[in-house]
């Protein structure tokens, strides 16, 4: 090596003819701050010469013969840095550095996924908790952090309640991608397949302004797994066998990355369960066939990269049989009778009523360094979302969808991350999107969302002071506009009743006679803001101290919806009227860790004004016979809570933990409870771990599930023809209290080259307990799932 | 470079994705296929006379209820059910819909006018009730029932002879006439 650069040097200097004293003179800086570095190590290869940085980060080379040098400058905590200058004077260079602590760990550190906010009420969720619930929904796994539990519509369509709130008041983010699917309707659940997530971040309250301003609830957020750079190429197989629902569900991805920064990783999953079945009964109908697939793919740098991500997913649910509803008399009848009223036997056939939705999402993300400034990010992303509901009908019209929606959105954001002085980090962001809603002629069934053209725009500036050593602050502002321009038939009937005649005169395109073609527009301006403060009095003990106020306009079903609801045979009412709704959240965390004890203890008091629910407002005669009308109104509510995580280390292999959640939540206008708050939940786990019997790890847990004792009062009296009576319709009365038994275990086999074969058997519900849950919207029709025996096989390779 | 390359697949991509959305104007009024509006009961008296009309309307919001006039007293009537979709125009038959899928349909009686008893049945030999009888007794006013089950259990108990307490499925038609006079 030596000879051949000698021979180079040689060859290079007597074709130029010049003298070697040339002078290389540099500064080693930090690429964040600017700020001079120190101690850098400088080598060039040619000459084999070494040198150091002085206290301004300079180095000097002398004696150098004109040509081209290969440069290399290494600095503890820094990325080795190498490049080649061409000297054909004296030169003088700046070598800028990656010095930065945060981002090193965002770099090097596997598996580990950095908290997204620092100050706010955050829990995160990593891969091997994610990987349990890989048959399963996103909403099961989050229900892993206290205070989240879940609104569902039988067990395959499960969406998250944080801290009682749910629906339109949670952001969902996917990869950075804020998922539009409908998500205002209780049976829509996240178009999500768990096994895509690397690692999912919740955060309670609307703290995360710079995914929205509207996350009265909480956000979740959801990140593939992060790509190291080397070269390599790595993946997983997991294969899952359940005993419920006599199905599998399989997920693989495999990812290449390259040291240079290149990565591409692809990962597909399938989902394939027949009937579920309650402990005395099959859940007809209940069936479930889900596919769907991602690419992530990208270049990576510490200077600049970009990220190209799409995924898929179609998923088939089937909606138990006995929860479809002719009129109010079937739900009467339906509530009066302690089990469904249709039971098959098994099958995997998925029939009417179900539901088929196909969402797509696709984004691409930019990002530069700039230097002495911060990293500038700029993202388009792309979502279509495809909803049919089918119902069982007359007339060979089974396979015409009764609900055919086409949600498009696309948006576009750019922000820049401040972080030249580590002390004082801003990130300052601009966001505009643009959704169209298209409802379908085609169903031969009256609209129950209308077209709609939707645009966003929002801004935001949080910033990040690190006061002290151990104190954070976090404050943030953010200001959202919001903008509906719908076109809405209204059954004129219809119109009148609801007084839109006086209001809304000037809204009328066109009058079909027995119908009137509207064009409601809608403008909100909403400003929403944040402040946090986290204090890390010592090793043992952290606080977080956090405000926010946040404010969300209308979703489409609280302002447009009009049509009948079949599960709950009801008429479904919205009111343009309905104006934003207005949080104002405080909540405090504690949080205590010593070697063998932690604890996480989080309060909230959410106050929020002109709360939009729904709730009976009379009822209406049709040839079906009498249907209750169900309003959306405005009220102000509190909502206080309690959310407790605690371990105890008992010995270095065995483990109790708990977790526990307490709400209660107000309508302080009415003076009365909301509907549909999580009863108190307590789980304790006891684990076993022994990693020197391959890993063996055995977890035993208790979970017990009050009545919720607090509920308004909906139930309302119909007439039923049939029987020539008056009968009170109890829709109120929450289920009894229950205790359920679950058995988690999994073994690890280690095989050559780091390949991991894991063994897991997992046993739900064990007792095969008989229960109802508050929160599952089929808690009328049938019991919930009885025992479930699980096996899953994973191979990392 | 790597710069200008990933803004041309941005506006690229850009370009591609907002030529799918749809641009639609003005959304067409929704052709409700399935309403039932209407419902006529036909009553001919056996050995003839006066035929009794009775018709529930449920037309855009619109409830309206008529008997064509009175009942005799022990006496039987011959009945047809005819159901419409009157938002169609001409209405659109929607017993004809009911006869192609009889074997997932039933109409139950509950009156305190008179007997009713099915004269009609399904390929299977279960009925189905666009037609059947009804016999009076003493002279009296009551109510008229009529209810029509979407996929009932033709064959749990009871249900073939009119008895809807077993039949489940789903409600399609549930009406009453009241004030029917039998004299």
């Amino acid at each position: 090596m030596k000879y051949l650069s000698l021979l180079f040097c040689l060859i290079f200097s007597c074709i130029s003819a010049q003298d070697c004293t040339l002078t290389v003179t540099g500064t080693v800086k930090d690429f964040h701050d600017g700020t001079n570095i120190q101690d850098a190590t400088i080598y060039i290869e040619q000459i084999n010469k070494h040198t150091t940085s002085n206290s301004n980060g300079v180095f000097t080379f002398t004696d150098l013969c004109k040509g081209e040098y290969t440069i290399t400058v290494s600095h503890l905590n820094c990325e080795t840095k190498t490049f080649t200058s061409s000297v054909n004077d004296d030169t003088v260079i700046e070598v800028l550095m990656e010095h930065h602590i945060e981002e090193l760990n965002e770099v090097t550190v596997k598996g580990e996924t950095v908290k997204n906010t620092l100050t706010s009420q955050e829990t995160l969720i990593t891969t091997n908790k994610i990987e349990q619930y890989s048959s399963g929904n996103i909403g099961d796994a989050l229900k892993e952090v206290s205070g989240v539990s879940s609104i569902n519509t039988g067990n395959a369509i499960v969406k998250p309640v944080i801290n009682g709130l749910h629906s339109s008041r949670i952001i969902i983010m996917n990869n950075g991608v804020r998922l539009q699917d409908q998500e205002w309707g209780i049976e829509h659940a996240p178009n999500i397949d768990i096994n895509s997530a690397g690692s999912i971040s919740v955060i309670k309250g609307a703290d995360a302004l710079e995914f929205g301003g509207d996350a009265i609830g909480g956000t979740v957020i959801i990140n593939p797994t992060k790509v190291v750079l080397k070269d390599s190429i790595y993946g997983k197989v997991l294969l899952n066998g359940q005993t419920n629902g006599r199905g599998y569900s399989t997920s693989s991805s495999v990812t290449k990355t390259y040291e240079k920064g290149w990565y591409a990783s692809a990962q597909a999953s399938i989902k394939r369960f027949g009937d579920f079945e309650a402990p005395d009964y099959n859940l007809t109908n209940t069936g479930l066939n889900s596919k769907s697939f991602s690419i992530n793919s990208g270049y990576k740098t510490f200077e600049k990269g970009f990220n190209i991500f799409y995924s898929y997913i179609d998923n088939e649910i089937g909606i138990l049989r006995a929860s479809h509803l002719g009129n109010v008399e079937d739900f009467e009848r339906a509530i009066s009778s302690d089990i469904p009223l249709t039971i098959d036997d098994f099958s995997y056939d998925i029939n009417n009523p179900k539901q088929e939705i196909k969402h797509h999402l696709a984004k691409v993300t930019f990002y530069k360094r700039l230097q002495s400034l911060g990293k500038l990010n700029v993202q388009y992303d792309f979502q279509n979302n495809r909803r049919f509901e089918f119902d069982l009908r007359r007339g060979n019209r089974d396979e015409i969808p009764a609900v055919d929606l086409k949600l498009t959105t696309h948006s576009l954001k750019a922000n820049i991350k401040i972080d030249n002085n580590i002390k004082r980090v801003f990130n300052i962001g601009l966001v505009g999107s643009y959704q169209n809603n298209f409802a379908s002629p085609e169903t031969g069934v009256r609209r129950l969302i209308p077209d709609y053209d939707r645009y966003d725009f929002g801004t935001f500036i949080i910033s990040t002071l690190r006061l002290t050593n151990k104190t954070l602050l976090n404050a943030g502002l953010r200001y959202d506009f919001n903008r509906y321009d719908a076109k809405k038939f209204y059954e004129s009937n219809r119109w009148n009743e609801l007084g839109y005649n006086q209001d809304f005169s000037n809204i009328i395109l066109e009058d079909f006679g027995t119908e009137l073609l509207t064009n409601p527009k809608f403008d909100y301006h909403n400003l929403s803001g944040s402040l946090g403060l986290f204090v890390n009095i010592n090793e043992n003990n952290t606080i977080n101290v956090n405000y926010s106020l946040s404010n969300r306009a209308p979703n489409p079903a609280e302002l447009f919806s009009d049509g009948l609801h079949h599960s709950a045979a009801r008429i479904e009412l919205g009111d343009l009227r309905i104006d934003q709704e207005t949080s104002n959240r405080f909540s405090t965390t504690y949080n205590y860790k010593n070697k063998q004890f932690s604890l996480l203890l989080e309060s909230y008091l959410n106050l929020i004004n002109d709360f939009i629910y729904i709730e009976p407002t009379g009822s209406e005669q049709t040839i079906r016979g009498y249907f209750p009308i169900w309003g959306y109104k405005q009220t102000n509510a509190t909502l206080f809570g309690i959310d407790f995580t605690g371990e105890y280390k008992i010995s270095s292999n065995w483990v109790l933990s708990n977790k526990s959640s307490f709400i209660k939540g107000n309508d302080v206008s009415n003076s009365r409870a909301l509907i549909d708050m999580p009863p108190f939940e307590t789980e304790t786990k006891l684990s076993f771990n022994k990693p020197e019997w391959n890993n063996l790890n055995l977890n035993l847990i208790s979970q017990a599930v009050f009545r919720q004792n607090e509920f308004p009062d909906n139930n309302f009296e119909v007439f039923i023809p049939s029987r020539n009576e008056f009968v009170l319709v109890d829709v109120s009365t929450p289920p009894p209290g229950y205790h359920l038994m679950h058995f988690r275990s999994s073994l690890d086999f280690d095989f050559k080259n780091q390949n991991v074969f894991t063994i897991g058997l997992q046993i739900e519900n064990i007792f095969n307990t008989s229960y109802r849950n508050y929160l599952n919207r089929l808690r009328y029709f049938a019991d919930d799932l009885g025992r479930n025996i699980q096996l899953q096989l994973k191979l990392n390779f | 470079m790597k710069t200008i390359k990933f803004l041309s697949i941005l506006i690229l991509s850009m370009i591609t994705f907002s030529s799918c959305s749809n641009d639609d104007d003005s959304p067409t009024p929704v052709n409700e296929e399935e309403v039932i509006t209407t419902l006529i009961a036909r009553l001919t008296p056996q050995g003839g006379g006066t035929q009794i009309t009775m018709t529930f309307r449920d037309l855009n919001g619109t409830i309206t209820s008529d008997v064509s006039g009175n009942l005799t007293a022990n006496t039987t009537y011959n009945g047809t059910l005819d159901l419409l979709n009157e938002t169609e125009s001409p209405a659109e038959s929607i017993t004809e819909e009911i006869e192609e899928e009889d074997d997932e349909h039933q109409f139950f009686f509950s009156s305190n006018i008179g007997t009713f008893a099915y004269a009609d049945s399904d390929g299977d030999g279960n009925p189905v009730g666009l037609a059947f009888t009804v016999a009076t007794g003493s002279a009296t006013t009551g109510s008229v029932t009529i209810t029509l089950r979407h996929e009932p259990a033709k064959d749990a108990a009871g249900v073939s002879e009119g008895d809807i307490t077993n039949a489940g499925g789903e409600t399609d038609i549930s009406v009453t006439f009241n004030n029917v006079v039998v004299q």
